[in-house]
């Protein structure tokens, strides 16, 4: 099919970890922080979730923090599929997208034709975005044809939804495999369409470990080889895992120093950092955190920079 | 063949059952009483409070949720690590604290007696002072009524300079025992025997989190203290004018309970004035229940 690079995971590591000892102070910071809550998935993917927990959860989403309503909403709410009409409703009119995730979330071990059929429902129900989960068992067993057909099915079943590809980084054992099946999800969707817009993802949270600056920065690249090579902007979403609000800020920061400089605008000004480039992945278009506990900390070093006084958890909605 | 060099402890933070520097990386240098240094103490900065309290408000309810009779063993446990490191405790009292006599009964080992003394009298409260503080109310009705403490949380103690491990000690035992967590900021001019004291803490079955040990120049975290919202009391003795002001300025927002209090030296040795449950009382939220009487 195609060639992937191997990944020197020892390499991999120490440069995911430079990402974070950067120093982010003040003005910077808030603006980080403000991106990372735009480029927010609210996640409950709970057996006991209700429609009462989901319409919670949606006002969360519109507006994180009730006492600052100067902040910017998340970028969308993920739910599980019966629960789509319920985040439809309680999310219209507000530009806070659905995301559901589907095909027989988070086994995957279901036949094809009802993973298919849970999709095409999601999507009739009003979800602007679908989660799926590859075939693992297929991808590590080498059937590798088979992962992607289902990836471009999945993707024609989409029909106008955007499409998240998780690829559970937590069962695929090597980073070689993490950017052996990125490359094979952003082609397979390419084949059924096109892949821009469109994204892949690291976990569906129910493995552990779920996303992790490594696997990230591996993802990252195939991405970045993956625009020079066809100009196609591929999307990234790391979920599972991210809890503190400094994380959130190592992850922008590996974005910006991995996609970054990849776009010079033509007038040389403008830009995130007034550096006079465009780098879409710094926007919620292209970047999302799958995240459900990740909001109330980013909420809570929001009000420390604006305030000057630790808050408590409880100062914050759980949903 | 030269001299052998000193080897000289650097005493550092106790954060959550571990013993970090502070992630400021000051420390400061630490003088005995005739100006020779001692050693280098870690100097927490606000973060390293923060870090704290967070540890402290995990711990929090699993040590509340421990039965009453657990955390009196797991303070007796404490009184017995204190009384083990007796003489590494009296010997840097001695060398270093303000207002310590040196030899009489008030002197370092007189301090650590009085510590291990203190820790035992309030592991023998935790399982008797809801009994004492709690009440069975006479309602005309078909009720029983009645009225039990539960811990307030996340207690923040700002212990004094003189006797510097003796208050830390009493300001931190009673709230301990009812289940609260506790973050300790121990007096600047002497902070050497709280840090040896927290190693005593790390080795007594106190589950990590439950009590919290920095070191700094108390000033610079008061009011930080004070404002943060996720401390639920504090506990204070030995405070300035400065420092009680910047206490009052920050729980003006919050709320949260304090007391402030002050003893003479002599006073903090007295088991009637400092063991009793009006100790445990300030950090205690009352809580009332109806029930129905014959169901």
């Amino acid at each position: 099919m195609f060639e992937s690079p191997s990944v020197d995971a020892v390499m991999a590591a120490e440069r995911a970890a430079s990402f974070t000892k950067r120093s982010i102070k003040s003005d910077a910071k808030r603006a980080g922080l403000e991106l990372a809550l735009s480029m927010l998935d609210l996640t409950t993917l709970e057996g006991k979730d209700s429609p009462e927990k989901v319409r919670a959860l949606c006002r969360k989403a519109i507006t994180p923090d009730a006492s600052d309503p100067g902040l910017p909403s998340c970028a969308a709410v993920c739910v599980y599929p019966a629960l789509v009409k319920t985040a439809r409703k309680a999310l219209a009119g507000s530009g806070v997208k659905v995301a559901s995730v589907a095909t027989g979330f988070p086994s995957g071990q279901f036949p094809l034709e009802i993973r298919l059929e849970d999709v095409r429902r999601a999507v009739g129900d009003g979800a602007d975005e679908i989660d799926m989960v590859i075939n693992r068992g297929a991808f590590l067993a080498g059937r590798y044809r088979e992962v992607a057909d289902e990836i471009s099915l999945v993707k024609e079943a989409c029909d106008h939804a955007h499409l998240k590809v998780i690829l559970e980084t937590g069962e695929l054992e090597t980073l070689d495999n993490v950017r052996r099946a990125s490359d094979l999800a952003i082609r397979a969707m390419n084949e059924a369409g096109g892949a821009h817009g469109h994204f892949i993802k690291t976990s569906t949270g129910k493995v552990q470990p779920a996303a992790t600056m490594s696997v990230t920065l591996v993802m990252l690249e195939a991405i970045r080889d993956w625009y020079l090579e066809t100009g196609q902007v591929v999307g990234m979403k790391p979920a599972g895992g991210i809890r503190t609000a400094k994380q959130s800020l190592h992850y922008l920061v590996m974005v910006k120093e991995t996609l970054g400089g990849l776009m010079p605008s033509a007038n040389g000004a403008g830009g995130i950092d007034g550096s006079g480039e465009h780098c879409p992945w710094l926007t919620a278009d292209f970047f999302r955190f799958g995240a459900s506990t990740l909001a109330n900390d980013v909420l809570r070093q929001l009000a420390w920079l604006k305030r000057g006084v630790y808050m408590a958890s409880h100062d914050f909605s759980e949903a | 063949m030269s001299d052998r060099l000193e080897v000289l402890k650097t005493s550092k933070l106790f954060i959550d059952g571990k013993f970090p520097r502070s992630e400021s990386g000051r420390s400061m240098i630490v003088h005995d009483r005739a100006g020779k240094v001692l050693a280098h103490a870690s100097r927490a900065s606000r973060k390293d409070l923060r870090e704290a309290v967070e540890a402290a408000r995990r711990a929090q309810p699993g040590w509340a949720g421990a039965t009453a009779y657990n955390r009196g063993q797991v303070l007796y446990r404490l009184a017995e690590m204190v009384e083990g490191k007796a003489a590494e405790l009296a010997a840097l009292i001695d060398a270093c604290e303000s207002g310590a006599p040196g030899t009489a009964a008030e002197g370092g080992a007189g301090e650590v007696r009085a510590c291990v003394d203190r820790l035992v009298a309030y592991a023998g409260w935790a399982d008797k002072y809801s009994q004492v503080l709690g009440c069975n109310n006479p309602v005309a009705g078909p009720y029983y009524n009645f009225t039990v403490p539960e811990p307030t949380g996340v207690v923040c103690v700002l212990a004094p300079a003189s006797p510097s491990l003796l208050g830390l000690v009493a300001l931190a035992a009673p709230a301990l025992c009812a289940g609260n967590a506790v973050v300790a900021v121990a007096s600047g001019a002497s902070p050497l025997p709280a840090a040896v004291f927290a190693e005593g803490v790390a080795t007594c079955d106190l589950p990590g989190g439950v009590l919290n040990i920095l070191t700094t120049q108390q000033d610079e975290l008061t009011s930080h203290a004070a404002s943060h919202r996720d401390i639920d009391a504090i506990h204070a003795a030995g405070l300035d004018a400065k420092n009680t002001e910047l206490v009052r300025a920050g729980v003006a927002e919050n709320l949260k309970r304090v007391v402030v209090r002050s003893l003479d030296r002599a006073d903090w040795f007295d088991p009637r004035l400092c063991e009793n449950p009006w100790w445990i009382e300030g950090f205690v939220e009352m809580k009332t229940m109806w029930h129905p009487a014959s169901v």
